[in-house]
């Protein structure tokens, strides 16, 4: 803490003085590298400052033109006779985002448990390892790529899979609203098993680490009473990691919805608020990352404003995630 | 099914042990076969990767240019451009994060400590991890190409973005380590009249030395892959552009991504092999940084 103190006022001092200071055999790198690592660490911070003011910036035409009927489903981003915009609206944006990381979340966060489970406390250490390692290959595949797959290979796929269900559900009461009239293998759906498959890792090692933080006593404990290994999990595992582990599920869903390229290629882009979910939709960065090239004026700031609004949504998600899962790593310190 | 999951409260003998045990048996198969709904798509991918980019790749292809338009018919060109313009940003990038990353963490670890302005630092730097690359690329087009117009588009601006997105990871990594140098070897330093400068530079950065490169490869692997960070920043080009810091160039994420969508099978053909390209890239990258943890942790054990 002293060293924090030290630095901040000494800085103007320790170049006006160098003379002092070198009487003190405190060389003048070293009061430079202090201040050189502080500013490191501050440009983080000036960073996450400068991409809300300057993207902000940017989209303000957006925001003023259009005020709260930015959030109305209304896009049409094609200049009316006096070459204005006037139907940008993006409802439908935040609409697919929504549904496709929740998609997303509803296979990933399952999966990610049962392998952070797995990995903590089943199989022994030496196995461990490479199972983690064929999780993280998942990361390491990049966006593009899960594009690529999903759009040539996995869509046609799934597409004959949706007619089937669609076919299955037609007219029943509440599958038929969300299986029924798929229109090609590009969905909200597709869209979100995608996804699922690239958050898994994520949520899969932070869960691993807040799992692994259970202390063993409590784990001994449940076993000593009888439990069966499922049931220790339920009793002692369980109510001490809840709370990191719903911090993994948000920091899945930050993912998510920020998501772009392998979303961009398969979600179908189309602008609609639809229950179907096999219906092609489209998300936040997935119209940015498509329709940017061919932007300009308004049009090019309603874009950039939704990436504000994606920034915002992120941030927030974000904050909460880390703030839950310090909590649970502060809880296991204190015990 | 109910009287069991009310609990190990009452685990009492009137409740059958086979349906106890069967329970326990069934939540671990499920567990094993969570790990085969992750290996099967995975392998999936791969296995399309390699089979359907394997015929396209060759020298030619690699290295030759100029990237054909989508209409031409497979082994037309190459993505040499491509090939070079990853390479030449993502270098950029990490000769920008890396020192700022490292940097960082040595303030979080060796200075800050348990100040507040260290604790926001090293809170943000995590919450930026899960900023979207697309807001990255967002980013520095408001801040520099929208600037500059077309003569903002360049390698630079895309390796900008990559550093953006590289730093809070960097800055992650690189701190997990320096956390793990023993307090042992700065004393023994301060104790021979070092100064802080020169301990950290010294003995706590060579300590950490391969934590934290297996740490910045891990980043590496990561902004190579990545498409979004570059749409807006760095134009399109279709020839070999050697000056990073001037005129469009280009990529292989974004040749994949111009490639996907496109009914020719050449472009198609084009996008499988720079998809494998890139796949190789990134697992090479990820290899390394693993050897060289795998060598660092059985070192100090």
């Amino acid at each position: 803490m002293s060293a924090v103190t030290g630095v901040d006022p000494a800085g103007p001092v320790g170049s006006a003085g160098s003379p002092r200071s070198l009487e003190h055999k405190r060389p003048l790198g070293d009061r430079g590298f202090a201040i050189l690592a502080l500013s490191a660490g501050l440009l983080v911070l000036v960073i996450l400052v400068l991409i809300a003011v300057t993207t902000s910036q940017q989209a303000a035409s957006w925001f003023s033109a259009e005020g709260f009927k930015i959030f109305t489903n209304n896009w049409n981003p094609t200049p009316n006779n006096a070459g204005q915009y006037t139907q940008l609206g993006a409802l439908a944006f935040i609409y697919g985002t929504a549904i496709t990381a929740v998609i997303a979340l509803i296979m990933a966060v399952p999966v990610s448990l049962g392998i952070a489970l797995l990995l903590t406390e089943v199989v022994p250490r030496r196995w461990a390892r490479p199972i983690v390692y064929v999780v993280d290959l998942l990361a390491v595949v990049p966006s593009v790529v899960w594009g690529l797959w999903g759009i040539l290979v996995f869509a046609p796929w799934l597409q004959h899979i949706y007619t089937d269900i669609a076919g299955g559900v037609d007219g029943v009461p509440v599958l038929g609203p969300l299986f029924g009239q798929p229109v090609s293998g590009a969905s909200f759906f597709t869209a979100g098993i995608i996804l699922a498959f690239m958050i898994t890792p994520i949520v899969t090692s932070l869960s691993r680490e807040v799992i692994a933080t259970v202390p063993a006593i409590d784990k001994e404990g449940a076993y000593a009473l009888g439990a069966t290994r499922w049931e220790m999990i339920r009793g002692a595992v369980w109510p001490h990691s809840q709370g990191g582990v719903v911090g993994a599920v948000l920091l899945g869903l930050g993912r998510a919805m920020g998501e772009t390229i392998a979303v961009a290629l398969v979600i179908g882009s189309s602008p609609e608020i639809t229950s179907h979910l096999f219906a092609t939709g489209y998300s936040l960065p997935s119209v940015i990352a498509n329709q940017f090239g061919e932007s300009s004026g308004e049009f090019r700031a309603a874009l950039l404003g939704m990436g504000v609004i994606l920034f915002a949504f992120t941030i927030i998600i974000n904050v909460l995630a880390r703030g839950a899962v310090e909590r649970n790593a502060r809880r296991k310190r204190g015990a | 099914m109910t009287a069991a999951t009310a609990g190990p409260q009452q685990v009492d003998l009137r409740e059958p042990a086979g349906w106890r045990r069967n329970k326990n048996r069934i939540m671990t198969g499920l567990m094993v076969l969570s790990i085969i709904l992750v290996v099967i798509p995975l392998g999936f991918v791969l296995v399309t990767v390699i089979a359907k980019g394997a015929s396209s790749i060759s020298w030619s292809f690699l290295t030759g240019g100029p990237i054909p338009s989508i209409v031409a018919p497979a082994g037309v060109g190459g993505i040499g451009p491509a090939v070079l313009g990853t390479i030449e940003i993502t270098a950029l990038a990490t000769a920008i994060a890396v020192p700022l990353g490292i940097l960082a963490a040595v303030y979080l670890n060796e200075y800050g400590g348990k100040s507040w302005l260290a604790a926001i630092i090293g809170f943000m730097s995590d919450v930026m991890t899960g900023v979207p690359s697309i807001i990255m690329g967002l980013f520095i087009f408001s801040i520099w190409v929208v600037h500059r117009g077309l003569a903002g588009l360049s390698g630079f601006a895309g390796a900008l973005a990559l550093a953006c997105l590289m730093l809070p990871i960097v800055i992650r990594s690189s701190y997990e380590v320096l956390r793990l140098v023993p307090n042992a070897l700065r004393e023994g330093s301060y104790a021979l009249g070092a100064s802080k400068a020169r301990v950290t530079v010294t003995v706590v950065l060579p300590a950490a030395v391969s934590g934290i490169v297996s740490g910045s490869l891990l980043a590496v692997a990561r902004a190579a892959g990545e498409t979004a960070p570059l749409l807006f920043c760095i134009g399109a080009a279709t020839a070999a552009n050697p000056n990073v810091f001037s005129g469009a160039d280009t990529a292989l994420p974004l040749q994949i991504f111009a490639n996907a969508n496109q009914p020719y099978p050449g472009a198609q053909d084009r996008g499988w092999g720079a998809a494998l390209t890139l796949i190789a890239i990134c697992f090479i990258l990820m290899i390394v940084a693993r050897l060289i943890t795998a060598r660092f942790t059985r070192y100090s054990r």
